[in-house]
């Protein structure tokens, strides 16, 4: 491939301009779909609306998760709400705010046509889940009741308790599941994607694990989408769910597709502090918190009174001081890097002085103890079964921590990958959220790919690609499946002394390091370099038990890890050629003197495209030039 | 470490079964001087990189978000579901629940419904059989009216929530001595029924629930309450008796 495929955007005015195109989409015949076969990965929201939407439309459609049951994909664990810029508001919110904010957000790295979609697209899908079941919060009148969000100055994000993901997603798996009963969906559980499938350069399927019988098995279908989430999980620590991996994004990516932006990854500034060495992953609280609590480290550094012993003088509500129009809700990237630093100058609190204060004193003397309970109780109630503490007698303890990858495949308008016949939904892709993603704006984009973007999508590109399914016994589909056996006794033939866990552990700690909150080309050097040395030691050290039948937990995680270390060298190459600082991007050689994110249009106003070109050769870069007619990119400035 | 925090040692008796036809039998192993700010689950996670090292077979058991939301783990501990701790799944049960020198036995759900897989890990996808039944609104997409045409008050909206929070674990199936889904199914029902957007699919609904759940093999409401007491989601137990007025 020598230059980016053509990104499909649409002529003309921005506003509008889905409306547009998909009205010049072509169709196809509902008793034809019923010829066609989709295969969907991943049962998150994007994959359960996506499946359930493309079923209601006749098509026939098998669906993969590794889960036991769609229910559980780590959408799930969603907490805050959904953005949707709904008409007749009175705090002066409209789709074009909503647009403008996104792209914003994102510090100006994401097309403009793809957030002025989202925005256009999210009232309809607060409708769709409603009319589904989802309880959303309530007026005592009746009507919904939103609530405002990190990085916003308006109330458009809808909410459920503290489990808006786990609602949004239980609407759409049980669409999902409605199908099933009807005999349109093929549901498949328990299955790894381990190779995608491709002939002649389009994708035609895929080749999957069975999780309890280790066979290897082989799916083709006329469109292959892929909903597999983000990869947060290369860090290890994260507050992504443990078994959330990269495997089926990489391996499309070492078949041809494209890796856009890997270095945009989002370390959410409101997560329960890490302690033990043997803890296993990170756990998010809500940032809805920072409505009510107020973020404080204390101005003393070392001071190591318990905090309700350090009077109000001697607090630094460091946000409020340094953002007094946002204050405490300021977008994520610089809440996070704000407390990293005071943190590193000696001001943090809590175990290794890794952490900040949030504290919810103020509001639950103002508006009353029931009153917060009723806002955070769930997450409240984690906290203290986490941390053993009592957080409405002290402030809860925070850290930044790895939640989200801006990053992902690269796809055109239409959602398709440089793969023709893959599309990529949600997480997995690269999409509108630039180089930051504003909160409660993951549920929005996945919803908007899955039940309204991808239909459209894909019919598009089926009613001009009628290619029947290929056979299992296609060079293709036998080349796939060897492959992945390939790997598979590979890695369990190296019978060394080392468990998978402990190799994770370590590329977790350099990435943190080295491609995290902050980052500079010395310390992305030498990450690159000792993520190189360290994917060697693992495969000449790790120690995966048992054999590739039957059930076999160490050797799906030895999988993951395999691609986790090759993907994480394409973060580190790609935040190593992006000499400016963006977003979540954070690079100290480009920062202003008040020691904001300095960003160079001139130079990096583009996508980066990164194309897999074999093992042990360098990757190309390719660029995406970005372009603005709507809104012209402007310093972010939240101050 | 927290402050708070310190080392016990644990006596871990853990159900082995290699597969579901094998004979399973417990399984004796030391955990020594492990952080009271570890989970159950992380404890778990330490006895198997030392299982491994060894050259041994590690413990199966589900597990995914490790913040008590997607319903993947869940097992007996010391006969409880999910442990001693309630409104918990097994994976937000941390040891400081757990005195020094403790022993704690594992073992895995038991229900004719929930085949065993390996170890601590069964099969539970008649749970979703029983929504493919039913548990829906049949509303395609694009169909949708306006969210705000459809007015819900604020406590029927909050009532409607509760129910909608079961994680699907299992834990309710699991604790009742006839092994009933009848908490799971009476949860759905309820969330829809309290709903104006689960009215018109209502009957359905609870008959084809019901029948599911009688053809999948789980038994009959015991009575006991077991249920509501260790469910992660405190979803009450009134709902089954409501339930059985809601099928006429």
């Amino acid at each position: 491939m020598s230059a980016l495929p053509d990104p499909r955007l649409p002529a003309g005015p921005i506003a509008d301009a889905w409306r547009r195109t998909r009205e010049e989409l072509p169709l196809i015949s509902p008793l034809r779909k019923r010829q066609l076969r989709v295969l969907v990965v991943g049962t998150g929201l994007a994959g359960a609306s996506a499946a359930a939407t493309l079923a209601e439309q006749g098509y026939r459609v098998t669906v993969l998760t590794y889960h036991d049951s769609p229910r559980r994909a780590h959408s799930v664990a969603a907490q805050g709400g959904i953005n949707a810029a709904r008409p007749m508001a009175v705090d002066g919110d409209s789709v074009s705010r909503l647009f403008a904010d996104t792209l914003r957000g994102g510090d100006f790295r994401a097309r403009e046509a793809g957030c002025m979609r989202l925005a256009e697209l999210s009232s309809a899908i607060i409708d769709q889940c409603v009319a589904q079941g989802v309880p959303f919060a309530r007026e005592y009148g009746g009507t919904l009741a939103p609530r405002s969000f990190g990085g916003a100055l308006v109330s458009r994000t809808f909410y459920a308790r503290g489990q808006t993901g786990q609602q949004l997603l239980y609407g759409a798996t049980a669409a999902l599941l409605r199908q099933v009963a009807a005999g349109r969906i093929t549901l498949l559980p328990r299955r790894d994607v381990l190779e995608l499938i491709t002939v002649d350069g389009v994708a035609r399927g895929v080749v999957a694990r069975h999780l309890l019988t280790g066979e290897l098995e082989v799916h083709s279908a006329q469109a292959v989408l892929l909903a597999t989430g983000g990869y947060s999980n290369v860090y290890f620590l994260s507050t992504n769910a443990l078994k959330s991996n990269a495997t089926a994004i990489w391996r499309a990516h070492r078949q041809g597709a494209l890796f856009a932006n890997p270095c945009f990854t989002q370390i959410h500034p409101t997560c329960i502090p890490s302690g033990d060495p043997g803890q296993s992953k990170l756990t998010l609280m809500s940032e809805s918190l920072r409505n009510d609590g107020r973020i404080w480290v204390p101005a003393i550094a070392g001071d190591g009174r318990p905090p309700q012993q350090i009077p109000e003088a001697e607090r630094d509500y460091f946000l409020e001081r340094l953002y007094p129009r946002y204050g405490n809700m300021a977008p994520r990237d610089l809440a996070s890097r704000r407390a990293r630093e005071l943190c590193n100058a000696g001001h943090g609190v809590g175990a290794g002085g890794r952490s900040v204060y949030l504290d919810l004193r103020d509001a639950i003397a103002e508006q009353g103890r029931a009153v917060i309970g009723q806002r955070y109780g769930n997450l409240l109630e984690m906290y203290a079964r986490i941390s053993g503490d009592d957080p409405y007698a002290a402030p809860l303890r925070i850290y930044p921590a790895p939640h989200y990858t801006m990053g992902g495949l690269w796809v055109d308008y239409q959602l398709m990958s440089s793969l023709p016949g893959l599309f990529v939904l949600g997480e997995a892709n690269f999409s509108e959220h630039g180089a930051n993603r504003l909160g409660a704006s993951a549920l929005m984009q996945g919803l908007a790919d899955g039940y309204f973007i991808a239909p459209a999508a894909v019919t598009a590109w089926l009613a001009g690609h009628p290619t029947p399914a290929v056979a299992a016994d296609h060079p293709a589909c036998r080349q796939a499946l060897d492959q992945a056996r390939g790997r598979i006794t590979a890695l369990l033939a190296v019978n060394g002394s080392r468990p998978v866990d402990a190799f994770h552990r370590e590329l977790g700690e350099l990435m943190i390091e080295h491609c995290g909150i902050s980052r500079t080309a010395e310390g992305l050097r030498a990450g690159l370099a000792a993520v190189a040395a360290l994917e060697r030691r693992f495969s000449a050290e790790v120690r995966v038990p048992g054999t590739a039948a039957g059930p076999n937990p160490e050797l799906e995680k030895a999988l993951r890890l395999a691609d986790f270390l090759a993907l994480a060298q394409l973060m580190l190459r790609d935040a190593l050629a992006r000499e400016e600082s963006c977003g979540a991007h954070f690079r100290e050689e480009h920062q202003t003197p008040e020691g904001e994110a300095s960003r160079d249009d001139a130079r990096f106003a583009h996508i980066a495209a990164w194309e897999y070109r074999g093992d042990g050769a360098e990757p190309r870069r390719l660029a995406e030039p970005l372009r603005y007619t709507a809104l012209q990119p402007s310093a972010r400035s939240y101050r | 470490m927290t402050p708070g925090s310190s080392r016990i040692s644990l006596t871990l008796r853990i159900w082995r079964q290699e597969n579901p036809g094998a004979a399973g039998a417990f399984q004796r192993y030391r955990l020594e001087a492990v952080s009271t700010d570890l989970s159950l689950l992380e404890a778990l996670d330490q006895l198997n990189e030392g299982l491994i090292s060894a050259g041994e077979r590690p413990v199966t058991f589900e597990h995914d978000c490790r913040e008590g939301i997607c319903g993947s783990c869940g097992f007996l501990v010391n006969g409880q579901a999910h442990g001693p701790q309630t409104a918990t799944s097994v994976c937000q049960l941390y040891l400081r629940q757990f005195s020094d020198g403790a022993t704690l036995t594992l073992e895995p759900w038991r229900a004719r419904a929930f085949p065993p897989i390996q170890d601590l890990a069964v099969e539970r996808s008649s749970l979703d059989r029983l929504l493919a039944a039913g548990g829906y609104c049949s509303v395609n997409t694009g169909q949708a009216p306006d969210a705000n045409a459809l007015l819900v008050g604020q406590e029927q909206a909050a009532s409607a929530f509760q129910t909608a929070t079961c994680i699907g674990c299992g834990a309710c199936v699991a604790s009742c001595r006839n092994a009933s889904a009848s908490l799971f199914v009476a949860a759905k029902l309820a969330h829809l029924a309290q709903l104006p957007q689960g009215q018109p699919e209502r009957r359905r609904r609870a008959r084809a629930m019901q029948e599911q759940m009688a053809a999948e093999g789980f038994g009959s409401c015991s009575s006991n309450l077991e249920c509501e007491a260790v469910c992660p989601q405190q979803i009450s137990a009134d709902w089954i008796s409501w339930m059985r007025r809601e099928d006429r």
